[in-house]
């Protein structure tokens, strides 16, 4: 077992070096442009753009750049932005990362629940009014765009029903630490978590009900019928533990790819000041070096999940093991 | 009294051309401490006859009607949590593939435990004692360690046991078994058949056996069933059955069984043609259009003969069997 976790996590770093390259590469080493131009920024001073070809050693061969790279970002850590003159980039990523996980953590626990609830109650009340009911509704779910919803949610809960018994309690936007407060950061969260979990909970919901209808047909199940157990048991014992790997591999793709930014939407609308909200900004002042920060932050974290779904296949499928 | 006894089983399908019937006013009974074979080609209706009794097919398509008593229960009339309680512990079934038959997901030992826990107030420690005791009767080498071991770790004929211990984990009274030796190689099948005939003493529950292998009928069976398109076309015991049978489909069964003695035979016989689809709505035998012996009258309703247990649905009669049979011979 240990054998395994240690290979995987060496494949992991692997991985994440060939990322790193590939993101250095693009970055860096596209022909036609000058990588110490767009560092500078735009309307940058000609002194600017020479102090930056000497500091990256742009002049030199692309293995040393490559190198000299990710000495600043790992290991000094003082690439600086030259947009916002003097700030150091990873210092504001890592700024940014509370706010994310927070809001993505608490959207995925309410997205699991719910689409365990939505997709084992369509498929246990199959072809019924209410397995017809979920599904239409987690068809609108998927279908509302999470910028309209995050505004209308906003619309209703800071504007026009805020005097209300209803929204009263909920704070203007923002992100509050949990440091600062356990009630203050549940507060601020609670309507971008359902915001971002309601797409969540209705694309889930939806895959569990077919892959539960799917394992209904196979034997197992009529031999769990023919021992004499109660239809919940069928469903939650036999039905639901075989039907989780799908559900536990979009689970790690979709974590990790919010927390490495897709969360943008949300962020925004919400004034959460998040890595996407970061990358946002940085995209909009072409800020290299927070955006390099950004996108190597975000494969981190993608690599990282699909690790943690590997190792939980060994927990959930026997099968898996060894 | 007969322990299972089943009057005009009828099952049939809603489809989008209209209701399909797929078992047509099958009886049959099955006495306690008896084997009943049930034989016939696959689509036969052999395993869903059984699967209406034991309230195993879906209920949204499939309609069920007729009459099964079991021990004075009317089984197609009991409410669901009613049936829970009879299925896997007065009957149990095991099924016809092994290897799809277990949940991948848990152990041998808690399906089998989980089993007794779903019908009796037992410890958890004594449960697992009588899974290792249910694994040992089975033959299966070492069943403390095999109780842990998942499904997929155990070979074909070891998974096969294990389904056929948790089928006995209640002691049931009657065993369905689904082509139990179908899915298993040759040399494991003969060894699982010895292992059902030596339970059956020693748990003492009755059999359905069902099965396209006649071997497999005179090996096991006190008494058979030979179902074609839906249809018990001839039903007795072994002996009389395999020694004079009576109905041109059962003569097919037989003549394509290679005979173990005497001179060889250039080539097996096989029935001509193909079984109806389901569906086709025939007036009269089922088995016209192949049947080597059919006449004019066999698109009406064949009668039933019968002479004690054994019965037959045909017009042939004692007089005609026997030159019509020759007709099967002439085939090969």
């Amino acid at each position: 077992m240990l054998a395994t976790i240690t290979a995987r996590l060496a494949q992991m770093v692997f991985v994440m070096f060939g990322i790193s390259v590939l993101v250095f590469l693009i970055f860096f080493a596209t022909p036609g442009s000058d990588p110490a131009a767009r560092i500078a920024g735009r309307n940058a001073a000609p002194e600017t753009v020479e102090q930056i070809r000497q500091e990256f050693g742009f002049d030199r061969a692309l293995p040393v750049q490559y190198a000299i790279m990710m000495k600043r970002l790992f290991i000094t850590r003082d690439l600086t932005s030259f947009v916002n003159r003097g700030q150091k980039v990873i210092p504001q990523v890592l700024d940014a990362v509370p706010a994310t996980l927070s809001l993505v953590a608490g959207a995925a626990v309410l997205w699991v629940l719910g689409s365990l609830f939505v997709g084992v109650v369509a498929a246990a009340m199959r072809d019924t009014v209410v397995d017809r009911g979920l599904m239409i509704l987690s068809l609108i779910g998927i279908s509302m765009p999470v910028f309209w919803l995050g505004e209308v949610m906003n619309l209703m809960s800071q504007s026009r029903f805020h005097d209300t018994w209803l929204f009263s309690w909920v704070p203007g936007l923002g992100y509050v630490p949990l440091s600062e407060s356990l009630g203050g950061w549940f507060k601020a969260l609670v309507i971008p978590w359902i915001t971002l979990a309601i797409l969540y909970i209705g694309i889930y919901g939806r895959i569990l009900r077919a892959n539960l209808i799917e394992a209904y047909s196979e034997d197992y199940i009529r031999t769990a019928r023919a021992k004499g157990l109660s239809p919940t048991r069928i469903m939650l014992r036999h039905a639901l533990s075989t039907s989780l790997l799908p559900f536990v591999t979009m689970f790690g793709l979709d974590f990790g790819a919010l927390v490495g930014g897709a969360a943008l939407l949300t962020e925004v609308v919400f004034g959460l000041n998040g890595v996407g909200r970061l990358t946002f900004h940085a995209l909009q002042n072409l800020d290299l070096p927070v955006i390099l920060a950004t996108v190597i932050y975000a494969s981190f974290f993608v690599v990282a999940a699909n690790a943690i779904v590997d190792m939980l296949y060994a927990v959930i499928d026997p099968r898996v093991r060894k | 009294m007969s322990l299972l006894d089943v009057q005009n089983l009828r099952v049939s399908f809603t489809s989008e051309a209209g209701p399909v019937t797929a078992v047509h006013d099958v009886s049959f009974r099955v006495d306690a401490g008896e084997v009943l074979g049930i034989v016939g080609e696959s689509g036969s209706g052999k395993t869903l006859s059984l699967l209406s009794v034991l309230g195993l097919v879906d209920k949204r398509v499939a309609t069920v009607t007729g009459q099964a008593m079991f021990r004075g229960q009317s089984l197609l009339d009991l409410p669901d949590r009613e049936m829970r309680r009879i299925r896997g512990r007065d009957i149990a079934l095991i099924s016809q593939d092994p290897m799809t038959a277990l949940t991948p997901v848990h152990t041998i030992g808690a399906q089998i435990v989980e089993q007794i826990h779903a019908h009796e107030r037992v410890s958890r420690a004594a449960a697992r004692a009588r899974a290792v005791a249910l694994l040992a009767d089975v033959r299966i080498p070492s069943p403390e360690k095999a109780l842990d071991r998942y499904p997929h770790e155990l070979s074909g004929g070891m998974r096969q046991r294990a389904v056929i211990a948790m089928a006995l984990s209640c002691n049931p009274a009657l065993v369905v078994a689904d082509e139990p030796t179908t899915a298993l190689d040759t040399t494991v099948q003969a060894q699982v058949l010895d292992l059902l005939r030596a339970l059956r003493q020693s748990h003492g529950s009755s059999v359905v056996l069902i099965t396209h292998d006649m071997g497999v009928v005179a090996e096991m069976a006190d008494r058979v069933a030979v179902m074609y398109a839906g249809r018990v076309v001839e039903t007795g015991p072994v002996a009389n059955v395999f020694n004079q049978p009576w109905h041109p489909y059962t003569w097919g069964l037989l003549a394509s069984i290679p005979p173990l003695t005497g001179a060889r035979q250039g080539r097996l016989y096989s029935i001509p043609g193909m079984p109806p689809a389901p569906g086709t709505l025939l007036p009269g035998c089922a088995y016209v259009a192949r049947c080597p012996a059919a006449m004019a009258v066999c698109h009406t309703p064949p009668p039933e003969q019968g002479n004690g247990a054994h019965r037959a649905f045909c017009f042939l009669d004692a007089s005609q069997r026997a030159a019509a049979r020759q007709k099967v011979g002439a085939l090969t």
